[in-house]
């Protein structure tokens, strides 16, 4: 009973702070407005859900933010220059799973400590973007490139966005692949022991390679919807986003210590993060407070989990 | 008979589902010596836990000098005059030793400045009044050991308590410093000191203590003077059973060679030769470090061979990784389950499948029906005791994670099962049922490599003994001709006597 509660833990922090947004502004309650909350949240959910592979593993990834700016920068030239939009979107795709690959073998093969090996790829992948826009934003043109992209930003299927239908998706098979597979077992048994796992015959160096390479992959599918969303890409797409990502993450009760904590926490994370950007906008707080009050909730949030642990 | 120092009087503590002392009582006597005896598990380290303020007591009274105390922290215990030398070493290796000796403590002038050298100074006197030869200005970590034991006990010193408990304090001994450590706690004892000493080496009881309290399942058994006790008594005590029936050794008929290990040389060991028979249990006996772990896990795949083969049913295999051992029907179930055996967040039954995941996959995902299922067979059949199979594996007792580990390693069907120290930190009715275990696989034709430090366990269980020493194999017994003199002649002498 107790662990139950526990695990809804997260999900009681979210309903509370529904309940507490919806009394001072009764705006967010609107259609409308939960709608636009699941839109702009889906972009960070969907790397979370990447980031809650590498978590678990007692990894961290510092990149996804420099590999969305990236790969959308790659996406929007392809599309420019009249390549076929799926192609476009498997080369995103591509470029993602790459960089992941990248910071998988440079962790696990040159035994580099994640923290370490990411920053570098967010580094060098920030430089890159800068290099290969010039530092100037790409806007896409081109007919049918312009109407899909539009699709993924406002468009709907049963009055529902493309954006969070994809999240959906993304998050269903997560949760398949976490909780149903013999890889999902061995993510957490690599976080939770890895020395164990090793023993135990789990492949453990590939096992994190795929961990970083999910991340990227997904950080790669939450850059085309940004530039969907701007319709052109930004070269300091994704700034920061890394952050924001770990913070769903851990919001949802998992453990940065790795080998703890569920996909679907992950999502309640990301719902928090949202509906408190939402509301603080909604109620006109200047931008400056919002930052220190998204502080104080997310500080709040993650003793109150401490406390609970230690006991 | 010594004035009464200290007495715990019918305590009683009880953790979530088990009750680990039950109306427990221990004296401890001026210039005396009390030993406190009972296996793993008899509640000795919970009782010293107590009285140290680590654990608060559910009721029972705690006297000192006649008057009854309350403990709230070690630290209040050690200004009350009880100093604890612990099992674990409590030492910050990246201190100094004298600021180990006076952490907490530091002496400083009046302007809160450090006095150094007065604590360097005292330090020397309190480790030349133990006999060893330590510098107070080398880091911890820059000592052995069993030095850094000896400065464990020159803080507990310091701290001129009138009650000192020691807990298993030679473990990381040689015997020149478990010698002076006597001379020692004589000298405590002139000094009217009360002593409270746990160990399970009976010898150093009978050489150093006056009286004993034996536990026993978190109840007081008996307390007896030394001088009206023999070994075998003090067992009996102990385990309420006889040694003999501690070993049910099983004898099998042992037919061809599954496994042949030809000149195998690493950075671990040298030149390893040996074979094991269908059916048969080869004990690896030899002191910590003599490479037997390591030589199990090269066996199993995890360091690479420089030189020598490894045939398994006549072929030659080469492992690269503890996978492809596991796939080919070699298992190792690690001597240190906290660390590499088990991953203590995952649940039992996660644990118990993690090596044998594809036997359970379907064309999407795993089969859980099934897994719970043979999860459940494998939980009756060794008798892992858990409130269920979604239970963690951190909570559960020594004895039923070293089930769990063993389970783990039998769902993978090995045809060479190297048990590294099997037993360790366990108490004597789970040994037992793992012996039951050993002798089960024996009898369906598998075939055991045992790594014991425990004398008794191999000469026991083992049809068959090696013994190991500085990475290489010293000698080899038949389970008729081997004693511990001879296993401790060809270690220390490298030949037979």
């Amino acid at each position: 009973m107790k662990t139950k509660l526990g695990k809804a833990k997260p999900l009681l922090g979210l309903i509370l702070i529904i309940v507490v947004v919806s009394i001072i502004s009764p705006n967010f309650l609107s259609k409308g407005n939960l709608l636009t909350v699941l839109r702009q949240t889906s972009i960070n959910a969907i790397i979370a859900a990447g980031m809650t592979f590498v978590i678990l593993t007692a990894g961290i990834d510092l990149s996804v933010g420099s590999i969305l700016g990236f790969s959308g920068a790659i996406c929007a030239y392809l599309l420019t220059n009249g390549t076929n939009v799926f192609i476009s979107f498997l080369a995103a795709i591509l470029v993602g799973a790459l960089f992941g690959l990248f910071n998988g073998v440079v962790i696990t093969k040159g035994k580099v400590q994640p923290f370490i090996a990411t920053l570098a790829t967010m580094i060098l992948l920030r430089g890159a973007t800068m290099v290969f826009t010039n530092g100037k934003p790409i806007a896409v043109k081109g007919e049918s490139a312009t109407k899909i992209l539009r699709y993924i930003a406002r468009g709907d299927i049963l009055g529902i966005p493309v954006a969070v239908i994809m999240m959906v998706i993304i998050f269903a098979i997560c949760y398949h692949i976490l909780h149903n597979t013999k890889y999902g077992r061995h993510i957490y048994a690599v976080g939770g022991n890895e020395q164990a796992a090793l023993l135990s015959g789990v492949n453990t160096d590939r096992v994190k390679m795929l961990a970083y390479m999910i991340s990227g992959i997904l950080a790669s599918i939450a850059g085309i919807i940004v530039l969907a969303r701007l319709s052109s890409a930004q070269p300091t797409a994704g700034d920061g986003y890394e952050l924001d990502a770990i913070a769903a993450v851990v919001l949802g009760g998992t453990s940065l210590a790795g080998g703890q904590g569920a996909i679907l926490g992950t999502i309640v994370g990301a719902l928090i993060i949202g509906i408190l950007n939402n509301a603080l906008n909604l109620l006109d707080v200047q931008s400056y407070y919002q930052m220190i009050v998204r502080a104080i909730v997310i500080l709040i949030a993650v003793l109150l989990d401490r406390k609970d642990k230690n006991k | 008979m010594g004035r009464e120092i200290l007495r715990m009087e019918n305590i009683s503590k009880s953790f979530p589902g088990v009750k680990a002392l039950d109306d427990v009582s221990l004296k401890a006597y001026e210039g005396e010596v009390m030993a406190l005896l009972g296996e793993n598990g008899a509640g000795k380290s919970t009782l010293m836990k107590i009285l140290s303020g680590v654990y608060t007591k559910d009721s029972g009274r705690i006297l000192l000098n006649g008057e009854e105390i309350n403990v709230l922290n070690p630290r209040d215990a050690a200004e009350k005059g009880i100093a604890i030398i612990h099992q674990k070493l409590n030492l910050i290796p990246n201190l100094t030793v004298y600021e180990n000796i006076f952490l907490g403590r530091e002496k400083v002038n009046s302007y809160k400045v450090l006095k150094k050298d007065c604590m360097i100074d005292e330090s020397k006197k309190l480790l030349e009044r133990l006999r060893v030869d330590i510098d107070p200005t080398l880091r911890v970590n820059e000592i052995s050991i069993a030095k850094q034991q000896m400065v464990e006990i020159a803080r507990a010193l310091s701290l001129n308590a009138s009650v000192i408990v020691m807990d298993e304090p030679t473990d990381t001994l040689t015997d020149k410093e478990v010698d002076s450590l006597f001379d020692v706690i004589r000298e405590l004892k002139t000094e009217n000191k009360a002593i409270v000493y746990i160990s399970h080496r009976l010898k150093e009881v009978f050489e150093v203590c006056d009286r004993a309290t034996v536990l026993r399942d978190g109840k007081l058994i008996d307390e007896r003077m030394i001088s009206d006790l023999d070994e075998d008594e003090i067992i009996k005590l102990m385990v309420g059973r006889t040694l003999d029936e501690q070993f049910p050794y099983l004898m099998t008929q042992v037919s061809e060679n599954v496994l042949e290990v030809i000149n195998l040389t690493n950075k671990y060991v040298k030149n390893i030769s040996f074979s094991l028979k269908k059916g048969e249990v080869l004990g690896i006996s030899g002191l910590v470090g003599a490479g037997r772990s390591e030589l199990g896990k090269t066996i199993f795949g995890l360091y690479p061979i420089d030189e020598g083969e490894i045939f398994l049913e006549g072929k030659k295999v080469e492992f690269k990784s503890p996978k492809e051992a596991i796939e080919n029907g070699i298992m190792y179930v690690s001597e240190d389950r906290k660390s590499e055996g088990l991953v203590l967040s995952m649940d039992v039954k996660s644990n118990i499948t993690l090596s044998s995941l594809d036997k359970f996959k379907r064309a999407i995902g795993l089969d859980k029906k099934k897994e719970e299922r043979v999860t459940q067979e494998y939980r009756e059949k060794i008798k892992i005791k858990t409130p269920s199979l979604t239970q963690k594996v951190k909570n559960l007792s020594g004895g039923n994670q070293q089930k769990v580990a063993i389970a783990k390693s039998l769902l993978t069907e090995p045809k060479v099962l190297i048990l590294d120290e099997p037993t360790r930190g366990i108490d004597v009715g789970a040994k037992r049922e793992i012996y039951d275990l050993l002798n089960a696989i024996k009898k369906e034709g598998h075939c055991v490599i045992m790594i014991s430090s425990e004398m008794p366990e191999i000469l026991g269980m083992s049809d068959r003994i090696i013994v190991m020493h500085e990475g290489v194999i010293k000698g080899e017994l038949t389970r008729e001709e081997a004693t511990s003199e001879k296993i401790m002649n060809y270690i220390i002498k490298g030949e037979e006597n």
